[in-house]
């Protein structure tokens, strides 16, 4: 999870206080993703304990000041470099819809893969949407919801190529040997 | 009230015999001055054959098509000829401008061709050429612009005078995402103008910019996205 360093990453500019880190949060990845107060204090907790960050001022956990620490600004730069997790979970549930679909005699697997397409395009719609009425250099808010529809996109491309690939099976659509394979293709889950 | 659009029962078949293709299979799609639709589908589902018989540039096998409450098998040749300068506005994946004009004259050319004066013309163009932002090349040739700003300059000349019609094929296809996406800005700022616009695309994340996006296949509509909801329910999504 990457709030931890979000928020060391803000911590880098100065110590603040806890309200300030969570308001700076969320208008740093355009309101895209919430962030709630509790979830900063538990997360600047945690990352006290690990001497990554460090408090001043006593009483109120709201009333603290929290400063980065060298180890935090080295931890910090490390994250920065690492690669995150591209291995795809290893059941990916679009996937297996997909495949299961294909075992059952009769069903037309065309019309499920159109609607988790229509589906995944009006997710797409709405993030787009959110980029659209937002002002044109909010460059925060553009990086969050093209990270998104690009994710979303790769879903579609997969439709589309599992579209036509099926296009070439034999009609009526027969049961594939060997029951539901692992899918080995790295795609994205639909949650 | 009159759509800007209106297929009905549209069906397109080439050919005879047993080599006759189904383009299109009655196809029937309405749109309002305001709205952008995207089509969708694969190659060979029929979107470019819908584009091209919506906007007079070919004729259904049957059903019918409307431009502004207007039926075009009920007008003459020379009228859908004038129907197709003064309503409907084309642009293409390869700009199609003229290259020995300029963007300026590129722009008015449909004006003029349609009676406008050249300087009425002229000024109506620059100020299309100002809403898309390119008002400062308008002495320039096309080989002198960008791909980007071919794009806004065809853009100009489809929105230019009066059009209530946007017909747009593959219009960021030659474009990086980032200039497809400044396209679908600007389509979507002309239907917000009163405009009615239809791209066809086959890239999911330029359809998103649509309010309605229409699916294609074998030439038959076989879906369309629903109203999307707000976006609080997005937030909502988002909170992981």
């Amino acid at each position: 999870m990457s709030v931890p360093y979000a928020l060391l990453a803000l911590l880098s500019e100065g110590p603040k206080h806890g309200l300030r880190l969570q308001n700076e949060f969320e208008s740093r990845t355009g309101e895209v993703w919430p962030l709630n107060v509790g979830q900063v204090y538990t997360t600047l907790q945690r990352l006290e304990r690990d001497g990554l960050v460090a408090s001043e001022g006593d009483g109120e956990r709201s009333r603290k000041r929290y400063a980065i620490t060298s180890a935090g600004s080295e931890e910090l730069a490390d994250w920065l470099r690492t690669p995150p997790e591209l291995v795809p979970p290893p059941r990916d549930e679009l996937v297996i819809k997909v495949l299961v679909a294909l075992q059952i005699p009769g069903i037309d697997v065309g019309e499920i893969l159109q609607a988790h397409r229509r589906h995944v395009i009006e997710v797409m719609q709405r993030y787009t949407h959110i980029k659209a009425e937002a002002a044109e250099d909010d460059v925060p808010l553009a990086l969050v919801a093209d990270a998104e529809l690009f994710r979303l996109e790769a879903i579609v491309r997969w439709l589309d190529a599992a579209d036509a690939r099926l296009k070439h099976l034999p009609a009526p659509t027969p049961a594939a040997p060997g029951g539901v394979a692992e899918p080995t293709r790295p795609t994205e889950v639909a949650r | 009230m009159t759509s800007a659009l209106e297929l009905r029962h549209v069906s397109k078949v080439y050919g005879s015999g047993p080599s006759e293709v189904h383009a299109l299979s009655e196809v029937d799609l309405s749109v309002e001055r305001g709205e952008l639709v995207a089509v969708m589908g694969p190659s060979g589902s029929g979107k470019s054959t819908l584009l091209t018989i919506a906007g007079s540039l070919e004729e259904p096998s049957s059903g019918h098509v409307l431009v502004e409450g207007t039926d075009l098998a009920d007008i003459s040749r020379s009228d859908r000829a004038k129907l197709r300068r003064r309503s409907i506005g084309f642009v293409f994946q390869d700009f199609n401008l003229l290259p020995g004009l300029t963007a300026i004259e590129n722009v008015t050319l449909p004006l003029e061709l349609d009676g406008t004066r050249a300087k009425a013309a002229q000024e109506t163009g620059l100020n299309a050429l100002e809403e898309l932002d390119v008002a400062e090349r308008a002495g320039r040739f096309p080989d002198e612009l960008s791909g980007g700003e071919r794009q806004r300059v065809a853009i100009a000349r489809a929105i230019v005078g009066r059009r209530g019609l946007l017909l747009a094929d593959e219009p960021t296809g030659a474009l990086d995402s980032l200039n497809g996406e400044a396209v679908m800005r600007l389509l979507r700022a002309a239907t917000r103008r009163g405009v009615a616009g239809v791209v066809v695309t086959h890239e999911a994340y330029l359809a998103s910019w649509a309010d309605r996006v229409v699916f294609l296949r074998d030439g038959y509509v076989v879906d369309q996205t629903h109203a999307a909801p707000g976006p609080e329910s997005l937030l909502a999504a988002g909170d992981r």
